[in-house]
């Protein structure tokens, strides 16, 4: 088996186009858990509902870019409605608790899609068409590369309303330290329910990207959010580079392992790479070890 | 206090009796005769299992509008598993003991039906199977029948049509999923005798998004003059538009797991010049009119289209002929007894459905051999027939 560089690169671009799709999820987990120190089981949800939401009103008649800018603010909504109704509703649980009860909301999200949907594949057409680019002896869809610059766009978009923002200064205030923020007058309900809608918006925007290349069901949101889960934290859990850095080597992890291992394997690497990172790398590549003073 | 309690106590006992003199005197209405159908209408398999929930409803009506079978009405139960075969065993146990139905025509997916077989064999009702593999009639189960063609059949199939073009290496990329595995476990059975070698197989997840990593390994491979894939649902769709990504310019077929419009429309583009073997149903207006089946698939493509609004495919004709089948046996048997049944349905002969001509035996629960299988190829985002010449 004469390993070439074509092979290779081929390897690399499938990794670099699933890589973003975790990448943008990855974001997502990561405002959340930031914002409120919870780790977002329905994120995968929010993927799902940007890219159904859009082809069934396109499906309704709407042209698409018109259907695609009402999915995202929908989408947000239910972020938006998640947090309101399910996690400050909980107020002062645990963390374990907060998790499971996101894990219910992707179940119960699920379900409605089903019903208010249907159960079968759609696509959507590429924004670039779908004749592929030739480099070196491979090839990349136009649409993997809309979707790795949607992720740096997404990410430095991010970055500029955290830093630079006063919203975003709350953020960091919150998720420096909570009674600290509401002691200084921060609405914290109000601010962390902004950073749920965000993260449904930036996942609605993600599905709306990713539905040309992988499809989209009402079920792809389960194991997108255990792929996204597992680049956050491998990229580092509370950092956003992190997460875009960690979704792209998941995904060439994968890639690489689908071409040179087996591909009957592909999915065991996300949940090698959480296990990995749990043990020996808590804080992932980027993110900062916690620190706790007993 | 008790005065009340008195009254009320006598009003649910006037109630009860009641409801049983109304549940007495409907008795002969409720007397219908229950036929029973898990299908995959969700999750990975929907779009041979949605198909196949609608033509099941709209012909089990349509009988029951001409008067239903023996003097009898139908009542149809239909439970979606999902693909999954642990859901569907459980749902085959609640038509055996809750709805006591008597038959079944269903089990979508290799999976599902090999999950449920047992189920009606010890209950010993018998079983028409929507499915591809070919174990699920080989060895012959006396309980158990099926309609659509074998995988063994689509290989044999496809093999032929290679040969024909004077192409004799291969590539295989499977869905690790019971068909796709199934079928490629009979290709590679298959091939010596049919002179084809196959010189790579690849594999992947049903639910995989991205098959590039393998069609780069089957392109780097010396020799292959073709690729096969085995496999339904989401995965062949996927697989195909790889393989355009990639420009491999080597024939390309797929089996009849991807025999529905759905396949076109989520392949889009990429699908033109791919080759797969099919029932007649697909290409119901191009047959020559000299063709056995041709009013049998025309009939049936009308009323599909016409009652669902969708393109037809050939799982939902499937179904219609398992639901032909056992209607057609029930009537000879001029009873639902299940054994009566299961006997006529073994002894179905003659009968021309959308999959091609059945002729049953104790030995062969299928029925259907080569002749029923055409080789079709997409062509503009449409079936055309591919003729014996090979072109």
């Amino acid at each position: 088996m004469g390993i070439t560089m074509a092979e290779f690169l081929q390897f690399f671009f499938s990794g670099l186009t699933v890589g973003a799709i975790y990448a943008l999820v990855a974001i997502g987990f990561t405002l959340i858990y930031n914002a409120s120190d919870v780790i977002n089981f329905a994120q995968g949800e929010f993927v799902m509902l940007g890219g159904m939401i859009t082809v069934f009103l396109g499906y309704a008649g709407l042209p698409l870019p018109l259907a695609a800018v009402i999915a995202v603010p929908v989408t947000a909504a239910v972020g938006f409605a998640l947090y309101r109704f399910a996690i400050a509703a909980a107020r002062e649980a645990t963390a374990v608790t907060l998790i499971i009860i996101t894990i219910g909301a992707s179940i119960f999200i699920r379900g409605a899609a089903e019903i208010a949907f249907d159960k079968r594949f759609h696509s959507l057409p590429p924004l670039f068409g779908s004749n592929p680019i030739r480099v070196g002896g491979a090839t990349i869809l136009p649409q993997s590369l809309v979707v790795l610059g949607g992720a740096l766009i997404i990410l430095v978009l991010l970055w500029v309303f955290i830093d630079r923002t006063l919203f975003g200064k709350a953020v960091i205030a919150i998720s420096a330290n909570r009674t600290a923020a509401r002691l200084v007058g921060i609405d914290t309900r109000m601010i962390v329910g902004v950073c749920f809608a965000l993260a449904a918006g930036i996942g609605a925007v993600a599905g709306i990207l990713v539905t040309p290349i992988t499809l989209t069901s009402y079920n792809v949101g389960t194991l997108l959010a255990l792929k996204g889960f597992a680049a956050a934290m491998l990229g580092g859990i509370g950092s956003a580079t992190g997460a875009v850095v960690g979704g792209v080597l998941l995904g060439l992890f994968e890639a690489l392992a689908a071409g040179y291992i087996s591909a009957s394997y592909k999915d065991a690497v996300a949940f090698l790479v959480i296990v990995a990172v749990l043990f020996a790398m808590p804080q992932g590549l980027l993110g900062t070890a916690k620190i706790e003073r007993v | 206090m008790v005065k009340e309690k008195r009254m009320i106590g006598r009003l649910p006992i006037a109630a009860l009796g009641l409801g049983l003199a109304a549940a007495l005197v409907a008795a002969p209405a409720w007397a219908q005769v229950k036929i029973g159908a898990v299908l995959s209408a969700s999750g990975p398999a929907s779009f041979l299992g949605d198909p196949e929930k609608k033509t099941l409803e709209i012909y089990v009506a349509d009988i029951n509008a001409k008067g239903g079978i023996n003097g009898q009405k139908l009542q149809l139960v239909v439970y979606d598993d999902g693909g999954d075969a642990n859901a569907a065993r459980t749902f085959a146990t609640r038509l055996v003991e809750e709805d006591k139905v008597v038959a079944m025509v269903g089990g979508t997916t290799t999976g599902t039906t090999m999950a449920m077989i047992p189920v009606f064999e010890d209950a010993q009702i018998p079983f028409i199977s929507l499915a591809g593999a070919i174990e699920i009639i080989q060895p012959v189960r006396k309980w158990v029948f099926k309609t659509p063609h074998t995988d063994r059949m689509a290989c044999e199939k496809i093999f032929a049509d290679l040969k024909r073009r004077n192409l004799t290496t291969v590539a295989l990329i499977s869905g690790t999923d019971a068909f796709g595995h199934s079928m490629r476990d009979q290709c590679i059975a298959v091939a010596p005798q049919a002179g084809i070698k196959i010189a790579t197989v690849e594999n992947y997840g049903p639910g995989d998004s991205d098959m590039t990593p393998q069609l780069t390994k089957i392109k780097a491979t010396a020799g292959v003059q073709a690729v096969i894939n085995t496999g339904f649902g989401q995965g062949p769709a996927i697989v195909t538009r790889n393989y355009r990504q990639l420009d491999i310019a080597y024939p390309f077929y797929q089996s009849h797991g991807v025999a529905s419009k759905q396949f076109v429309d989520l392949a889009g583009a990429a699908a033109n010049g791919v080759r797969l073997p099919a029932a007649a149903l697909l290409v119901a207006d191009k047959l020559p009119d000299s063709d056995a089946q041709k009013s049998v698939v025309i009939a049936y493509k009308k009323a599909y289209e016409a009652a669902a609004k969708q393109a037809v495919s050939t799982f939902g004709g499937h179904a219609y002929d398992g639901l032909m089948i056992l209607t057609q046996a029930a009537q000879r048997a001029g009873s639902f007894d299940k054994a009566r049944v299961r006997d006529e349905i073994e002894r179905t002969t003659g009968y021309v459905g959308t999959g091609g001509k059945v002729n049953m035996s104790p030995a062969d629960h299928l029925g259907l051999d080569l002749s029923a299988f055409r080789m079709l190829e997409i062509k503009n985002g449409d079936w055309t027939l591919v003729s014996d010449s090979g072109s």
